[in-house]
């Protein structure tokens, strides 16, 4: 029996090791030639996550923080963990229904799964976060409160030059040329200097490795953290604003339309930047962002037109200076040269009337300017573009002014570091070929001598204007970021450089800033007196055009005010356009000085405080737009929410 | 025989008791890595049975009790209870089928004080020993048809009752006493057929049927054509050829498709499409996948114990139970996983060695039915872990974490191991 069972029993030993090898054979396939099962692996337990840094902080002149980061709260949601709790509670703290509960939990839920949290409310407001807090005990361990930080401005200012950030849109996730760094969810910088210098205020994100469970739940480092990179916090940014000035601005442009703009010549930094109206830049942080976003984004006042950047206007009789330098450059003129006006100017077919026609009030150049005398302006331009040297007009004569004024940094993005900068206009020789079709003379442009005609400016370029003056020929190129912390970038290289842009005897000199001195002190902007500053000068009276009702209009004109002080070496230029408010003088000027003032003294002398309460509660936007905005309102909450606990 | 002055561990097999040992110590380590998680305060645990490896321990020691009151008792005990016992299993069976608890899916656990209990696991034991005493008695003649007949129906009553209790993992296993009876003298060719059908029903599930029949008409004319001279001498050759054709068509075009879409659980039938390669849902596949995600990150050397990212943080799923082998593959590697292996052969070898040593054809076919039990544990668990079987849940000797397979194994190795010791005693 024992020999006929024999064969038997290594049948069944043939089928246990034929099984257990065909086993091994397999687990060698899985085990050892196989690797993807590794990788597999990893992807299943190793979670990476990013760690955000802090954004950088924005200091002013005076290192004091203007914009930095404030903490809200999310309310966050772990769906599988939400049991028996009051939801009408809840919902009534959220001031939700219950439908819109439900709702977000399904979302929830779709979004990211039961075990896993989502944001459930997103960025509390600061009523809500407190309410919720106290009763937290009752809706947990299903909801959790989560810091989270946002951007915050204490000084409510300066809302176009900082800028917001917002998440990164899904047209962006998809340029992975310029974003292949940002994951969906991410914040970045969408304008103003939060745009600029992003890459600086991002810092570096640390990435951490965690291992983590069949459910996504974090379990601890990946290899001890071998693998992990810190985040870096955003470097901070230090600007040559002064946001005292800021505030000054916005306060004093409250109800007008136009800007002021405010440089310190010696640097190119940029000391105030004011778009009136103006919107508290808290309006777009926290919470309420998108809501208020659009309601900034229809408001009739355009708030979130940078003015000081985007608008151009004809600069009027503030642009001067500016023919009188090309006449000295290209020594057509000297500044003992004089033209005898007799009240308006005959030298083109069409007389250009000026406002005085007393004999002598163009004798030399310094009381040209003084006088603003349109006819004297008038002929030094049409000598500068016909002038002999160049070959005529047609010939180089257009083309070397417009080379001028584009040295000057008009007819081109001046390169300030905010986007969206506008180019204004020079026209040039190709210009007038193209309107005129060939047929046309320095008459045909003579209204450029007096900051009229085809000539736009934005009030950037008007400023920067007036510290080609104050410096005596050069500049530097505006700009807000004074440096950067720990700065490795050559963001700024190109601030440090500067622009010679005219080559004038100082004597020439003294008479072109003589001539603005006495504007100040003795003509048509003496209520832009500093006492014991001798400031510069130039008022001037933009003409207006738009269209209504089809028909092109004349409108009210823009009031244009630029100066610089103190005249001897300046330490602020500074332009000011207040639209549709008639002569440049009224309100213009008083404003400029009163900038000046504030900066220059620090504060506002007793004599002149019923001026600044009169420019303040000066109201020049139409009353029609007015009634139109929510603006102010908009504003007076954003305050209101600030100042609450 | 007065035992007493003997000395107490006379006649023991220690080979074996050192596999189940390794094993049931593997088990346990297994369990603990499966759970264990770098904050826990082990002691603790250990104390307060919160979890499954300190569970296992307190099992292991019951186990340890069960196996000296097996070895302290008389081996005749066994062959004269063996048939009251069988009885008594399938009454338990019954039991379960009334007041049994829904436990995953399965109608198959008894509640006893706090401790579940599965009774199904516990009369594998009983219908191996009933096996053991139909086939030794000496009235069985197993040349008999009749005779295989009864003993087949010892072996698959109780399992049609267990898959009454929706557990058809576990009656799965009540098919490895055709080992044993193969062993005892059942004839090779049945082997053969078992191996053919399943090769058929594989092949009717993964070949369309129309294809899979023309095949077959093709091989059967290609039969024909080559025996024509044998068919030529004897007649009844054809009809057998031809009746071999008839079965294999009606089976593939008719009872595949039945039992697939009438017969089996939907569940069931998933899991066996997703082992074919058929099923790619993700959710469907999610165990396999999983589990060979584990074992096949593990490399040549493994991760090291503790070390393994996948069996740790609950990716694989019933991990300390039916996946346990993920635990050994990912931390141990090809190189663990193999000697692993090497341990269950040894054993496997081993009992068999023991079972051809006996005189005795009760203990002999006994200690067939130890070895083929484990080794179909073995072969369906491990080929399932590494996706070479469906999903189904059967636990793996002595390693899983569960009170009734290890106290069943434990009681089927030592009363194994009592009979063995007795083996000069007399012919039973």
């Amino acid at each position: 029996m024992s020999v006929f069972n024999q064969p038997r029993k290594r049948v069944i030993q043939m089928i246990i090791l034929g099984m257990v090898i065909l086993i091994i054979t397999r687990l060698f396939f899985l085990q050892v030639v196989e690797k993807k099962y590794a990788k597999l692996a990893d992807a299943n337990a190793v979670l990476r996550k990013v760690i955000y840094p802090s954004r950088g902080i924005i200091y002013d002149r005076q290192n004091r923080s203007i914009l930095g980061n404030d903490v809200l709260y999310d309310l966050v949601v772990t769906p599988a963990s939400v049991k028996s709790i009051d939801t009408g509670y809840l919902c009534n703290i959220l001031k939700i229904d219950k439908e819109e509960f439900r709702k977000r939990i399904v979302t929830a839920i779709i979004k990211n799964g039961r075990v896993r949290q989502s944001v459930f409310a997103p960025l509390l407001a600061p009523e809500v976060f407190g309410q919720l807090q106290e009763s937290m005990y009752l809706f947990q361990p299903g909801f959790e409160l989560v810091p989270r930080q946002i951007r915050s401005y204490p000084y409510s200012a300066a809302a176009n030059i900082l800028g917001y950030i917002a998440e990164i849109s899904p047209a962006m996730l998809k340029d992975t040329g310029n974003y292949a760094s940002y994951n969906s969810g991410d914040y970045l910088g969408f304008t103003g200097l939060e745009k600029t210098y992003e890459t600086v205020l991002m810092g570096q994100r640390g990435i951490q490795y965690l291992i983590k469970d069949n459910l996504n739940r974090p379990q601890g480092a990946y290899e001890n953290g071998e693998f992990d990179s810190a985040a870096v916090a955003g470097r901070n940014l230090r600007l040559s604003l002064d946001i005292e000035l800021q505030v000054l601005g916005e306060k004093l442009m409250k109800g007008k339309s136009g800007s002021i703009v405010a440089i310190d010549p010696q640097t190119g930094g940029i000391l105030a930047m004011v778009s009136g109206p103006s919107f508290d830049p808290n309006l777009l942080t926290g919470p309420y962002r998108s809501a208020n976003f659009s309601k900034l984004y229809t408001d009739t006042t355009k708030p979130l037109f940078n003015r000081a950047i985007q608008a151009t206007y004809p600069p009027g009789s503030t642009f001067k200076p500016m023919i009188a330098l090309v006449g000295l450059d290209e020594g057509v003129i000297t500044p003992s040269f004089g033209y005898p006006c007799g009240g308006a100017y005959y030298g083109c077919s069409r007389p250009i009337k000026c406002e005085h026609h007393d004999a002598g009030h163009a004798a030399n150049l310094r009381l040209a300017l003084s006088h603003s005398c349109n006819s004297y302006f008038s002929h030094v331009y049409r000598l500068s573009v016909d002038a002999a040297k160049f070959g005529g007009i047609k010939v180089g004569g257009m083309q070397k002014w417009a080379d001028y004024m584009n040295n000057f940094g008009f007819g081109h993005k001046i390169g300030v570091d905010i986007p969206s900068e506008g180019r204004g206009l020079v026209p040039d020789k190709k210009y007038y070929d193209a309107r005129y079709k060939g047929s046309w003379n320095s008459c045909t442009s003579v209204f450029l001598g007096i900051g009229q005609g085809e000539l736009l400016l934005t009030p950037l370029q008007m400023a920067n204007a007036m510290c080609i003056v104050a410096n005596r020929g050069s500049y530097y190129i505006p700009h807000f970021v004074a440096s950067i912390d720990n700065d490795n970038t050559h963001l700024l290289d190109k601030y440090k450089q500067k622009h010679e842009v005219a080559h004038i005897s100082d004597t020439a000199y003294s008479a072109v800033i003589h001539g603005m001195t006495d504007v100040v002190e003795s003509g048509t902007g003496r209520i832009a007196q500093i006492e014991g500053i001798s400031v510069g000068g130039k008022t001037g009276t933009a003409e207006n055009y738009g269209i209504v009702n089809g028909v092109r209009t004349k409108l009210k004109n823009h009031a244009v005010f630029v100066a610089f002080a103190p005249a001897e070496k300046a330490r602020i230029a500074i332009a000011v356009i207040v639209e549709n408010s008639g002569f440049g003088a009224k309100y213009a000027a008083p404003i400029a000085s009163l900038m000046m003032e504030k900066y220059l003294k620090d504060s506002i002398s007793t004599k002149r405080q019923p001026l600044l309460k009169t420019v303040m509660e000066t109201v020049t936007i139409d009353q029609a737009m007015l009634a139109k905005s929510h603006l102010d309102s908009l504003n007076q909450n954003a305050v209101i929410k600030k100042n609450k606990p | 025989m007065n035992r007493s002055q003997a000395k107490l561990t006379q006649g023991i097999d220690w080979p074996i008791v050192g596999l189940y040992l390794a094993l049931v110590i593997i088990g346990i380590m297994s369990i603990f890595a499966a759970e264990y998680r770098g904050d826990d305060n082990v002691w603790q645990d250990i104390l307060h049975p919160s979890k499954n490896y300190s569970r296992q321990l307190i099992w292991f020691g019951v186990s340890i009790v069960l196996a000296a009151v097996i070895w302290l008792t008389d081996s005749k005990f066994f062959t004269a209870t063996a048939n009251l016992m069988y009885a008594g299993g399938l009454l338990l069976l019954l039991l379960v089928l009334g007041i049994g608890k829904d436990v995953k899916g399965s109608h198959s656990w008894l509640v006893i004080g706090g401790f579940q209990f599965q009774p199904a696991e516990l009369t594998k034991l009983c219908t191996n020993l009933a096996l053991a005493k139909y086939l030794s008695s000496q009235e069985t003649d197993f040349t008999k048809l009749r005779s295989r007949l009864i003993a087949a129906a010892l072996a698959l009553i109780p399992a049609g009752i267990i898959i009454l209790q929706d557990e058809t993992g576990l009656a799965l296993v009540y098919f490895s006493f055709f080992l044993v009876m193969f062993r005892e003298g059942l004839p090779g060719v049945l082997l053969v057929i078992a191996f053919s059908g399943i090769v058929l029903v594989l092949s009717a599930l993964l070949v369309d049927r129309t294809i899979l029949f023309i095949i077959f008409t093709v091989i059967t004319a290609l039969v024909i054509y080559f025996m024509r001279r044998e068919i030529k001498r004897k007649r009844s050759k054809l009809a057998l050829i031809l009746g071999v054709y008839a079965f294999c068509g009606l089976f593939v075009m008719f009872i595949v498709p039945f039992v697939f879409t009438k017969v089996l659980k939907d569940y069931q039938v998933r899991r066996i499409e997703v082992m074919l390669g058929k099923e790619n849902d993700p959710k469907a596949t999610y165990n396999t996948r999983q589990s060979m995600i584990a074992i096949g990150s593990g490399g040549f050397w493994g991760k090291g114990y503790l070390k393994g990212t996948q069996t740790r943080y609950d990716f694989v799923p019933e991990q300390s139970t039916d996946f346990i082998f993920c635990t050994v593959g990912e931390d141990f590697g090809f190189f663990g996983s193999v000697i692993f292996l090497g341990i269950y052969v040894a054993l496997l070898f081993r009992i068999i060695f023991v079972a051809e040593r006996q005189r005795s054809t009760f203990t002999r076919v006994y200690a067939y039915g130890v070895a083929s039990i484990i080794f179909f544990h073995l072969a369906i668990n491990i080929a399932m872990t590494i996706g070479l079987a469906p999903v189904i849940g059967i636990p793996l000797p002595l390693v899983s974490y569960g009170g009734s397979s290890l106290m069943t194994f434990t009681m089927l190795i030592f009363i194994l191991l009592r009979l063995d010791a007795d083996r000069q005693m007399v012919l039973r």
